[in-house]
């Protein structure tokens, strides 16, 4: 094993992006153990700061990899760590969408695709259940929560409204 | 791609098909107001703004997204890319959809690394960490709707044992997604 910082982001992201299967989020107890009990790159509070952070920021989920490279080894780090977290998967996800579009009409492709959907919408379910039981931790938040579903659901509004008077909430320390 | 959609009346839309541009545009309005995670973002301006995909179309594609390995919002961007505009359309779907996260989450990080505790900060990311779970849950009730009132009636079944397994019984995600695939897979098959 290489001693250079880059190249343990490298490796670790690497392997990761191809296990994740459901998601970034689905990788965060690894990417946990790697940084904090194995390389010791961060505390277990720094580390939940890291997610914290990524959950406030805009964008897929993924993006907490580029806060632990640039934590790890600055501008350098970072981009290594998102590079080796997407590209080998993308690069993948990409062939493999060729070749599913040349299939369209076979009976296992249309058996595949019927099939692989309600497992998927069950995991995202399970992901939407595992996040509101870590955020709503007092009566304030469970009404966020329920609020912004019922709007989202019901109005076609922008959610962001609704993610501001959620943060204002927390600047008066409500949640 | 609206083969499986062959067995029932199609739905009422306008075929739309983005350009390139259009492709960076959405992809990249997505990323930056995609407040805990993208999906529901990118369903939102996919199927319910700009009517590139119905909800049938949508769930597919994401499903393939989150079958292949790789962070899943990625995948899609991917996978819807290529769909409308081949290599240059991945290409541009991608950078999108992390080129302006990547910037914030950055200088986020450089405060951080400067500022470390500041406890409002704390109070304000647990309110939006609520309300983003309340958008995911809504986003989940409008993809599953269809699902438990036609189609293959085991649909429901395989989504209620995925959620079981993996939210209440705390069952590794990918032991889960191995076991039910094939399954529900077979299932399709012998359905039709």
């Amino acid at each position: 094993m290489n001693d250079n910082p880059l190249w343990t982001l490298f490796s670790l992201f690497a392997v990761l992006s191809l296990m994740a299967v459901g998601g970034a989020n689905a990788a965060i107890p690894e990417m946990h153990r790697v940084a904090v009990d194995v390389m010791h790159w961060m505390s277990d509070k720094q580390f939940a700061d890291m997610f914290a952070i990524s959950q406030l920021s805009p964008g897929p989920n993924v993006i907490i990899v580029a806060l632990i490279g640039y934590h790890v080894a600055g501008l350098a780090g970072a981009s290594v760590a998102i590079g080796a977290m997407v590209v080998p998967t993308c690069v993948m996800a990409y062939f493999v969408a060729r070749t599913w579009d040349r299939f369209k009409d076979a009976r296992w492709r249309i058996a595949v695709q019927a099939g692989l959907v309600p497992v998927s919408l069950g995991l995202i379910a399970a992901s939407a259940f595992v996040l509101a039981r870590a955020a709503d931790h007092n009566v304030y938040a469970a009404v966020i929560t329920l609020a912004t579903a019922a709007t989202a659901y019901f109005t076609r509004a922008n959610p962001l409204w609704i993610f501001a008077a959620a943060g204002l909430l927390g600047v008066a320390r409500l949640v | 791609m609206a083969d499986s959609s062959a067995n029932r009346p199609a739905p009422p839309r306008v075929p739309t098909q983005p350009t390139l541009l259009e492709l960076l545009a959405a992809f990249t309005q997505v990323s930056v107001a995609a407040f805990g995670g993208a999906l529901p973002w990118s369903r939102r301006m996919i199927v319910e703004r700009k009517r590139w995909m119905t909800n049938d179309e949508f769930n597919e594609t994401f499903a393939l997204s989150q079958f292949l390995p790789g962070p899943n919002t990625i995948n899609f961007s991917v996978v819807f890319g290529s769909r409308f505009g081949g290599a240059a359309g991945a290409a541009v779907a991608l950078l999108g959809l992390v080129g302006p996260p990547l910037v914030i989450v950055i200088i986020l990080g450089a405060l951080y690394e400067r500022y470390g505790d500041i406890e409002t900060l704390g109070h304000i990311l647990a309110g939006i960490a609520a309300a983003a779970a309340g958008l995911l849950v809504a986003s989940v009730a409008k993809m599953a709707a269809p699902l438990f009132t036609r189609r293959w009636n085991a649909a429901p079944l395989i989504a209620i044992l995925a959620f079981v397994g993996v939210a209440l019984m705390h069952w590794p995600l990918p032991y889960m997604f191995l076991a039910l695939s094939p399954l529900s897979i077979a299932l399709a098959w012998f359905k039709r």
